[in-house]
């Protein structure tokens, strides 16, 4: 059987096909130095729990998990499907150790998620050098630099794909296959047909090679699809990171301690409206709205050291113009945005750690917490843009991870998905922090097993 | 702020931009201690990276793990880097400051050289006043002393030994004055223990619990373990000499001690840690990926273990063959390279033990603060 793509999903799917009997080739379109898709960047597993552990440092009921499902997609959600995923998310973490995947204990963490997610050691890329490794010992083929561009389809059953590998397209039969290719990010063209040109400003933040190409062949083919074109999850980065890849070291999290103006030195959304690793996840989307595509946080120096370092040092002025000609923002617009806001900033008892109420009363619009004049030089600025992190158009699956097929939504005969190119399954909006890596896991290890079990009868 | 220092090394502004990527990063935060450490500080002076380059002990976990990792345009490799920026820091901070010089040289061909010029001097100085001393037979109370005189042995030794002690004691006074002395930690007598504890287990070496990835990709305890052999079977002979010395000064009793003596079986035991440690340390460093090493520093970290490997065995020779002709020859090689090793002791791999001692009490000081 064959499974196209190599990130966590996949691998997983691999591994589970391999000890379930099946010869397994893993065919993944990146360099062997690049290997494992967007699952390079993560950072840890979001999974139900009765009592603290090792790696969390209290419970997290299904329940509790099931409720913040709810609301973080707005009930965009296939419940069966969501109520499975996190009954079994409670054995994923020991799954993995038995993969050789390690976690870390809590420290001081950097996202705060210390009870709800575990967080492996070193990241993505050591989960993933951990999965290679069992894979590569259980007798798993990985391919690198090899593309998987179409698949053998007879209706809903497929009898192979056709392979892109050292310059040259090749055809390789299988009884089975997993498509675990990821999304369409890093495919600017698709990102424009929900975008429109703003997408040319996207920064992708993970790998270059989700182009989203076998996702199209089985949309073309009459796979049912889940959520829309235009939904992404994004967060606002440094506007100076690469193009793609720049992954987690890139985020600007100095947003609520400042105001946010965009191109035309205006501001344009409250940026105290909740805590940030509540928020983050919308300012992508709102950068992404503004003319250019581009949006600049200030702070004064009162707010240096309250957020996460960040990888490029942010411009700095004594004065609020010098800080816009730094920026190329117009000078007497910007000196009036940030006046208007100084003199609507309340009096109010500063709080970092929490919404403090400390907020503005006139201003347009208004910011509802931690608003504090900007009046102590230095000033700072950073340049921010949308960094997509993943795409959510995907096509539907059961629970068997089948890709369903047509307006009845018949289950494909021998075509299993996974991971992000389904995970819009369970979340059709939305996000919370080491969701997709467990829907990467479950899924992988059920399209890996009932690929198994037609690729060996 | 930043400051720009026309003085910093090219290696001195890479860590200082990698410090700079990993912190916005610190997906490494949980194997070891160094990346905690970074985490406390938002800025890396001068002072901060010397601090940091020796808390680092080139286990390369967090390069393997590295999503930045060359071929990445962030080109990420914190090992090769750290270590670089280590080996400039004992040059410096050599004493006398002169001496720094040393570090490009003291390569393994060169410290061997001085090893067995050493040895041959030995041999020659006493073998050439009467050829019957070196090839003789000398057995029983003394015997040592019969081919080189007590005072050619003691003295000449004594200072040497004094001498490395001093050099890299004064090699640490410049280390502190310039990391901790510049960034305040606060010294306690807890930190000294917490940081001699990380020494003494090598805590470090853990990779946050699971081994570290070293040589290759996979996760391994072999570096710590063999490096256990190496520290404590060098600490066994240490402790040899120094009972062999109270022996000697304060009881009168004259070498050679019998095979089942304190001292013997002091050093024997320190003798074997110290031929199956520098192998085994020397076997790993040979299969070791070489991406996040500084390959210009083989030469150093070579000569350090296999001059210890050289001493253990001619030691152990020395000790099977004490009764025999050979003795005389044995005793003069390995007394040359005994002189060699403390000779080369403070410039050489040998000062990262003062360093890294320091760095992790100010990591234990720092913590302490913290918390």
């Amino acid at each position: 059987m064959l499974v196209a793509g190599a990130g966590n999903a996949a691998l997983c799917a691999a591994i589970t096909a391999r000890e379930a009997g099946a010869r397994v080739v893993v065919l993944e379109a990146a360099p062997k130095e690049f290997r494992g898709g967007n699952s390079r960047h993560i950072r840890n597993v979001r999974y139900a729990h009765d009592a603290a552990t090792d790696y969390v440092t209290g419970p997290y009921p299904v329940e509790e998990y099931y409720d913040d499902l709810m609301r973080v997609t707005g009930g965009k959600t296939n419940e069966p499907l969501a109520r499975m995923v996190l009954e079994r998310s409670k054995g994923v973490p020991d799954w993995m150790e038995a993969q050789g995947v390690h976690f870390q204990k809590p420290l001081s963490g950097t996202l705060g998620l210390g009870r709800t997610n575990a967080f492996v050691l070193g990241g993505g890329k050591a989960m993933m050098n951990a999965y290679f490794a069992r894979a590569e010992e259980l007798g798993v083929t990985v391919v690198y630099d090899a593309e998987v561009t179409r698949l053998m389809l007879d209706g809903t059953h497929v009898k192979g794909a056709s392979v892109l590998h050292d310059g040259k397209e090749q055809e390789i039969s299988a009884r089975a296959v997993v498509v675990a290719s990821g999304g369409f990010e890093a495919n600017i063209d698709w990102l424009k047909e929900g975008w429109g040109e703003a997408a040319e400003n996207f920064l992708v933040r993970g790998t270059p090679f989700n182009k989203g190409k076998l996702l199209r062949v089985l949309l073309d083919a009459g796979a049912r699809p889940v959520s829309e074109a235009d939904q992404c999850h994004a967060v606002p980065i440094d506007a100076r990171s690469p193009r793609f890849d720049g992954g987690i070291a890139t985020r600007v999290d100095c947003v609520i301690y400042s105001i946010v103006v965009n191109r035309d030195a205006v501001r344009f959304y409250d940026e105290g409206e909740d805590i940030w690793p509540k928020r983050y996840a919308i300012w992508g989307r709102l950068v992404g709205q503004q003319p250019d595509q581009i949006a600049y946080a200030i702070i004064d120096s009162k707010s240096q050291g309250l957020f996460m370092p960040t990888i490029f040092p942010p411009e700095q002025a004594d004065t609020i113009e010098e800080l816009a000609r730094k920026l190329g923002l117009d000078p007497k617009t910007f000196k009036e945005t940030v006046s208007d806001y100084n003199k609507a900033v309340r009096p109010g008892e500063f709080d970092p750690t929490q919404p403090d109420g400390c907020r503005t009363r006139g201003a347009t619009p208004e910011k509802t917490n931690w608003a504090r004049k900007l009046d102590t030089p230095p000033f700072f600025g950073y340049p921010l843009r949308p960094g997509i992190t993943f795409t959510y158009l995907g096509v539907e699956v059961d629970d068997k991870a089948r890709v369903l097929f047509g307006k009845d939504g018949k289950p494909a005969d021998n075509i299993f998905a996974a991971g992000e190119v389904m995970a819009g399954n369970i979340m059709g909006q939305g996000y919370a922090g080491g969701l997709g890596l467990l829907v990467g896991n479950v899924f992988g290890r059920i399209a890996g097993e009932e690929a198994a079990r037609r690729a060996t009868n | 702020m930043l400051q720009t220092d026309p003085q910093k090394t090219d290696a001195m502004e890479e860590a200082e931009r990698l410090m700079t990527i990993c912190n916005a990063c610190r997906y490494c935060e949980g194997m070891c201690a160094m990346f905690p450490a970074m985490e406390r500080r938002r800025f890396f002076g001068d002072a901060d990276l010397t601090y940091l380059a020796n808390l680092c002990h080139g286990c390369q976990g967090c390069y393997h793990v590295c999503q930045y990792a060359p071929p990445h345009e962030f080109a990420v490799n914190v090992p090769k880097t750290l270590s670089t920026l280590r080996a400039e820091s004992y040059e410096r901070f050599a004493w006398p400051g002169f001496l720094g010089r040393a570090f490009h040289r003291n390569g393994l061909v060169l410290t061997l050289a001085i090893a067995f010029g050493l040895a041959l001097v030995i041999g020659l100085t006493f073998g050439l006043q009467d050829p019957g001393i070196i090839f003789g037979n000398h057995t029983g109370e003394g015997a040592f002393y019969r081919v080189i005189p007590y005072e050619a042995m003691v003295w000449p030794f004594g200072l040497v030994f004094l001498y490395a002690i001093a050099a890299m004691v004064m090699g640490g006074v410049n280390y502190w004055r310039e990391t901790a002395g510049k960034t305040g930690a606060k010294l306690s007598t807890l930190a000294v223990l917490g940081g001699a504890w990380d020494v003494l287990t090598l805590k470090n070496l853990g990779g946050g619990g699971h081994g570290c990835t070293y040589p290759d990709g996979k996760y391994s305890f072999d570096r710590r373990r063999f490096h256990h052999f190496t520290f404590y079977g060098f600490m066994l002979c240490f402790a040899a000499t120094s009972v062999a010395t109270v022996y000697d000064h304060v009881f009168g009793w004259i070498a050679p001690y019998a095979f089942t003596s304190v001292p013997v079986i002091l050093g024997t035991l320190g003798g074997i840690g110290l031929l199956i440690g520098p192998a085994g340390l020397l076997w790993l460093k040979h299969q070791a990926d070489p991406e996040p090493q500084a390959n210009d520093l083989w030469g150093t970290d070579a000569a350090l273990l296999v001059l210890l490997f050289l001493v253990a065995l001619t030691g152990l020779a020395l000790l099977v063959l004490r009764e025999t002709t050979a003795m005389g020859t044995l005793l003069a090689v390995h007394l040359g390279f005994v002189a060699g090793l403390f000779l080369t002791l403070p410039y050489g791999k040998m000062v990262h033990g003062v360093y890294r001692l320091l760095a992790l009490i100010q990591n234990a000081a720092e913590a302490r603060a913290r918390d």
